[in-house]
């Protein structure tokens, strides 16, 4: 009886969802992309994070910022792990503004590992003015932040078009088929060979396209990798422990002429 | 009942007990006499009391990290995330506890529709159970602004904007609650304050739920009144604490599933904007577990129908002992009620949906539907059918099913199929 009812609720509901929104028919689903920090056991590729960090700092790191990540988690586990003396290099080759020094005065030194990731611009407004209206969002949480999260980044970055017929666009306006609405203020800024990756992988659109979601991925989730091994363990230890529970319930009602 | 002959041991185990019966209790928890025909739908209060202890523990932790000012809020959760040592750990559980909290909650509520626990001489557990939960539904919401996402900031202004439909004093009312002219960094400070209060609130209102359904002690599966204790009844350790903590190592699964493998799934993307109160996202939507009365809200065109709708909705459910009219308490033995209780579950389900959806179209249309089924099932049909059933014969008690209307053996088997 009730198992039947049960199937009827699962039946209709799963009716009811078939019924999707006719959602804004411009807009298509992103790309689905098999990444390596999918699934349950997913890791980061770290050469992949690396390379990221290079396109970030080249590319994208002259608008956007990410203010909530320092310089030494480039170095931690789980991440990019560049060794310690490339952290201090990287850190190193920014000026930060410190202070008030014993003067009351602000002054710049180069950055140390423990640095916040210096921001382009001083602020919201100063980055929204310089960038023609559109504020280019600080991309620490980007990928979590988006319905579709890394596939929708990655479609972003290689969905540039040309506009269809009739479609016109303003000035700083780009035809982009995965955003919504299909316009956007950030113009494609990659093309093919646009930064020399120090490994000597070709530097592709798809595959800086790639690398850089992956270094964003790697930011907004910082715990990922840490995340799937722990909750592994937890879940065996918490199954182990499920069915030792199990076999002592059985045996303590065993005692008594009723079933669990 | 056995605490009445229970003498400590030793003697200053007597002499402390004389003076603060504590060693009583823990011995009337222990032996509580309990129906032993109790399924696992009856697993969810314990699991319920793990849920609450889990939301505060890890939220003493998370307030040590957190800052509850406008400017920083946004910050501090990402600081969590990243720089307190496992602050991502205890974060998520604590996000994605008060999602399996109300999942726990609503299965421990529909337990009690089907199975009548909410009848005579049960009325006041229910009630204060309803207190319970409007409470929870207080802290869930004012914990989902605390972060200062987008989603925070837009709930907090969508929902406390419904109380300027009070007429003449309504506008005032919400400014008053804001402290502010619209949801600002003293509303974020007073959600702090108070989503820190209600947890302990919810405790209290746990102890008395629990006390009193300790008076009449625990409904079951057949839903008869049985003699405690007796061959009907087991004491509650180790017999129901040993099924307990089955089922909510099973329940611990799935939590630690989301937790650690899709934490984010159940909240919104958005959420992880920073608040911009310049910028409307595209669509407002509360957490999944507050979506039916969203649905209900929305159906209505009038914004103070809406709101009277929507708080009704919760309300009428305290006078459910009432509404009920039939004697008989399981709807094992109800089987026309039964049918009604499972359209309620699909139409609770659907209405939850369209909360999700835009408000326009046949989701509009869904919503309304829903809401007059809702109120109906409440105010027709369970006094209704109360009335017409015929139900079917009850078990005299558990272990020996004899029957009131004659002898047919097979029915206790049937009893114990359905069960």
């Amino acid at each position: 009886m009730i198992k039947s009812n049960i199937k009827l609720i699962v039946l209709s509901f799963l009716l009811l969802i078939s019924l999707r929104p006719l959602q804004s028919a411009e807009m298509v689903d992103p790309i689905k992309v098999d990444w390596s920090f999918k699934g349950l056991t997913g890791t980061f590729d770290r050469a992949s994070l690396q390379r990221g960090f290079q396109v970030y700092k080249e590319v994208c790191a002259s608008c956007h910022s990410m203010q909530y990540l320092s310089y030494r988690n480039l170095g931690e586990p789980g991440g990019p792990e560049f060794s310690e003396q490339e952290v201090k290099a990287i850190a190193a080759s920014f000026e930060i503004e410190d202070g008030p020094d014993s003067q009351g005065e602000m002054f710049t030194r180069p950055g140390k590992p423990s640095d916040k990731f210096k921001s382009p611009y001083p602020n919201v407004q100063a980055a929204t003015a310089a960038n023609g209206g559109a504020y280019p969002p600080d991309m620490s949480v980007l990928v979590k932040a988006r319905k579709g999260g890394a596939n929708y980044i990655y479609s972003v970055l290689v969905g540039y078009e040309d506009p269809p017929p009739g479609v016109r666009l303003d000035d700083g306006v780009y035809y982009n088929k995965y955003m919504a609405g299909n316009k956007i203020k950030m113009p494609n800024n990659l093309m093919d060979g646009l930064v020399e990756y120090a490994d000597g992988t070709e530097s592709t659109v798809d595959q800086m396209a790639k690398d850089v979601t992956t270094f964003l991925a790697w930011a907004a989730e910082p715990e990922l990798e840490e995340r799937h091994k722990t909750g592994v363990k937890v879940i065996i230890y918490l199954v182990l422990l499920t069915i030792l529970v199990y076999l002592s319930m059985k045996k303590i009602w065993s005692r008594i002429d009723s079933e669990v | 009942m056995s605490e009445h002959e229970y003498v400590p041991k030793s003697k200053a185990a007597k002499w402390f007990n004389d003076r603060l019966p504590l060693l009583t209790l823990g011995a009337h928890l222990t032996d509580y006499p309990t129906p032993k025909n109790l399924n696992y739908w009856w697993t969810f209060g314990g699991i319920l009391t793990f849920c609450l202890i889990t939301q505060i523990v890890t939220g003493i932790v998370l307030a040590m990290h957190y800052v509850a000012h406008a400017d920083l809020a946004f910050a501090s959760v990402e600081h969590i995330m990243r720089d307190v040592n496992y602050g991502w750990l205890i974060r998520y559980i604590h996000s994605n506890g008060a999602s399996m909290f109300f999942l726990a909650v609503y299965i421990h509520i529909f337990r009690s529709l089907f199975y009548g626990s909410y009848k005579s001489p049960r009325e006041v557990i229910w009630i204060i159970g309803l207190m319970i939960y409007l409470l929870m539904m207080a802290a869930a919401f004012m914990g989902y602004v605390l972060p200062w996402g987008q989603m925070s900031f837009w709930g907090a202004t969508v929902i406390t904007n419904l109380f300027s439909a009070i007429p003449l004093v309504g506008d005032s009312i919400t400014t008053w609650l804001w402290g502010a002219y619209s949801v600002d960094n003293p509303t974020l400070n007073r959600f702090f304050s108070l989503h820190y209060l209600i947890p302990f609130l919810i405790l209290g209102l746990v102890v008395l739920h629990i006390w009193a359904l300790h008076v009449p002690g625990n409904n079951n599966p057949v839903g008869i009144d049985i003699k405690k204790p007796s061959k009907d009844t087991v004491p509650f350790h180790p017999y129901i604490t040993i099924k307990d903590a089955f089922a909510l190592l099973v329940f611990m699964i799935i939590f630690a599933g989301f937790v650690f493998f899709t934490p984010n799934v159940l909240g919104h993307s958005d959420n992880y904007i920073p608040a911009n109160p310049l910028v409307t996202p595209a669509h407002i939507v509360p957490e999944w577990y507050l979506l039916p009365f969203y649905a209900i809200l929305r159906s209505v065109p009038d914004k103070l129908g809406g709101v009277i709708l929507m708080f009704s909705a919760i309300f009428i459910l305290f006078v459910l002992p009432w509404l009920d009219t039939s004697k008989v308490r399981s709807a094992v033995f109800r089987p026309i009620y039964r049918q009604f209780f499972w359209i309620l579950v699909i139409d609770v389900l659907m209405l939850g949906y369209v909360g999700a959806m835009p408000a326009e179209g046949i989701y509009l249309v869904l919503a309304r539907v829903g809401t007059i089924y809702y109120f109906l099932h409440f105010i027709v049909v369970m006094p209704v059918v109360g009335y017409l059933e015929k139900t079917d014969p009850i078990p005299m008690s558990i272990s020996e099913p004899v029957l009131t209307g004659g002898a047919e053996p097979s029915l206790a088997r049937k009893v114990n199929d359905k069960v």
